[in-house]
């Protein structure tokens, strides 16, 4: 997707590969000390086993993974980081989850700042230095390595479920083979939400940022706000 | 396990360690405290603030596993004032906030420098976690690794990156080694092999004075940190 109205990435280097390092895992951005509403749901008893885990991931991916995929698709295609961080604001109720994904943004921020530097990722840090929303840095960052809105759009909606599969293996000890199947089942509606992502992102660039989804899952919303208030648990959020 | 050499320092720190902050002011010291469960991390924390808090000013970040106990427990003995101790969380995984991805504890570093500073001094205690564990050299200029005579005299010869590379090897818990049998010659030995030239102090940090040693170690590499060394 590239709009006319939105400016060309700074340069595009031929870059599938960076995709992969920017979905990994192991990116040193700070999301392996948080479940994405996790640990919260299986201390409910909602999450028991490999169903019940693709059942949660599933219920984020088409809300809070739709959301944060539209946003890192539109920031990837050079929309106003700004303007889509306070989309993201709008679009995050719990308090709670807001500092989060602030706190997550500024971590990634520096990641990518190491590994891709750019001229728009320090504007940007310069303009949120509390951290902008992690869905728009990530879609910064892929903007800054030379990647598509579409390969934003799957890393935020990858890592929307992939973050609770890896809580979950560690919470409840489940089989990581069978986690893993459950991302795999899912790839298919990924694609699928990466596409509506994309889409959104491209109305946005000239409708303005009410054009992006605002799919919320009041639920996690609310265990968020519980979670944040325990005395005693394994992960950050 | 690799190791930068130290004269590679500071220059390949640059992303959030470099030596001088914007300011022109040469930031603090960074410390990490790493080691098993319960070995005395947090113990020597304590006793290195009581001890060097009139000298110098300094700031703990704490890595607990699921609580807030370490943070909680220096709040209580109020070895320092509030806003100079944070606690980083870790998901479950100790190791990883302090090696494989340090960019929440580079945060919390850089948040208390900027709340509490200027520091002279910043200590990281990791969470307890196995004989592996050990710190990015990213995150801190030197680090210490806490065993105590408890777990096992067998200990420093099994060796691991942890007792053979850390900048200084605190053996602490001496006052026990009668009740569970271990033997300190024994371990300064084992530990002397592993670490070739590396330090080596044994401690009993519920003795007065007892954590001598390692503060007078802490004080040497503060000097040579003001003077623009590492070692
Ligand atoms: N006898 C004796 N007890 C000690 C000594 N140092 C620490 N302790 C005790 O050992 C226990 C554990 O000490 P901590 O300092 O909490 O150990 P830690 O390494 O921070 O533990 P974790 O953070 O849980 O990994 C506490 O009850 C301390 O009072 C010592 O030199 N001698
Ligand atoms: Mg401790």
């Amino acid at each position: 997707m590239q709009q006319p109205s939105c400016p060309p990435p700074p340069s595009r280097p031929a870059a599938a590969a960076a995709l992969l390092v920017l979905a990994d895992g192991r990116f040193p951005a700070g999301g392996h000390a948080h479940s994405g509403g996790a640990e919260a749901a299986v201390r409910a008893g909602r999450i028991t086993g490999p169903d019940s885990l693709e059942d949660f991931c599933r219920g984020r991916l088409h809300t809070a993974g739709l959301v944060a995929a539209a946003l890192a698709a539109a920031a990837c295609a050079g929309l106003d980081p700004v303007e889509l961080d306070a989309a993201a604001d709008v679009r995050t109720p719990s308090p709670a989850l807001r500092a989060t994904a602030r706190r997550l943004g500024r971590q990634l921020m520096r990641a990518a700042r190491a590994v891709w530097p750019a001229p728009e990722l320090a504007a940007l840090a310069a303009a949120r230095p509390r951290g902008a929303h992690q869905p728009v840095v990530l879609g910064a960052a892929a903007r800054a390595a030379g990647l598509t809105p579409h390969d934003a759009a799957l890393a935020a909606g990858y890592e929307t479920v992939s973050g609770p599969a890896t809580a979950v293996v560690r919470l409840l000890g489940l089989d990581p083979f069978r986690a893993t199947a459950v991302l795999a089942r899912l790839g298919g509606e990924l694609d699928e939400v990466a596409g509506r992502a994309v889409a959104a992102a491209g109305r946005a660039a000239t409708g303005g940022t009410g054009e992006l989804p605002a799919a919320s899952a009041p639920l996690l919303e609310i265990t968020a706000e519980a979670h944040a208030a325990w005395p005693t648990r394994l992960f950050a959020s | 396990m690799h190791r930068d050499h130290p004269v590679t320092f500071p220059g390949r720190h640059t992303h959030g360690a470099q030596a001088v902050r914007p300011d022109g002011r040469r930031r603090a010291l960074r410390i990490g405290l790493g080691g098993p469960v319960g070995s005395g991390k947090t113990a020597t924390v304590a006793a290195l603030c009581r001890t060097l808090r009139d000298e110098v000013a300094i700031g703990v970040v704490t890595n607990d596993i699921y609580t807030r106990e370490d943070a909680d427990f220096l709040l209580r003995n109020a070895v320092l004032p509030a806003e100079r101790i944070t606690a980083v969380e870790t998901g479950a995984c100790p190791h990883t906030a302090i090696r494989d991805d340090i960019s929440a504890n580079l945060e919390a570093v850089e948040e208390l420098e900027e709340a509490a500073g200027p520091l002279d001094l910043v200590l990281v205690e990791s969470g307890g976690d196995n004989l592996t564990a050990t710190f990015s050299h990213g995150l801190v200029d030197a680090q210490v690794f806490v065993i105590d005579v408890a777990g096992g005299d067998d200990i420093p010869r099994k060796g691991g990156p942890g007792v053979t590379t850390a900048d200084l090897l605190v053996v602490n818990k001496t006052d026990l080694a009668p009740y569970v049998g271990s033997d300190l010659g024994l371990m300064a030995r084992d530990a002397k092999a592993q670490r070739g030239g590396l330090p080596v102090v044994f401690t009993a940090l519920t003795r007065p004075g007892g954590v001598g040693p390692v503060a007078d170690w802490v004080r040497g590499r503060l000097a040579a940190w003001r003077t623009g060394g590492t070692q």
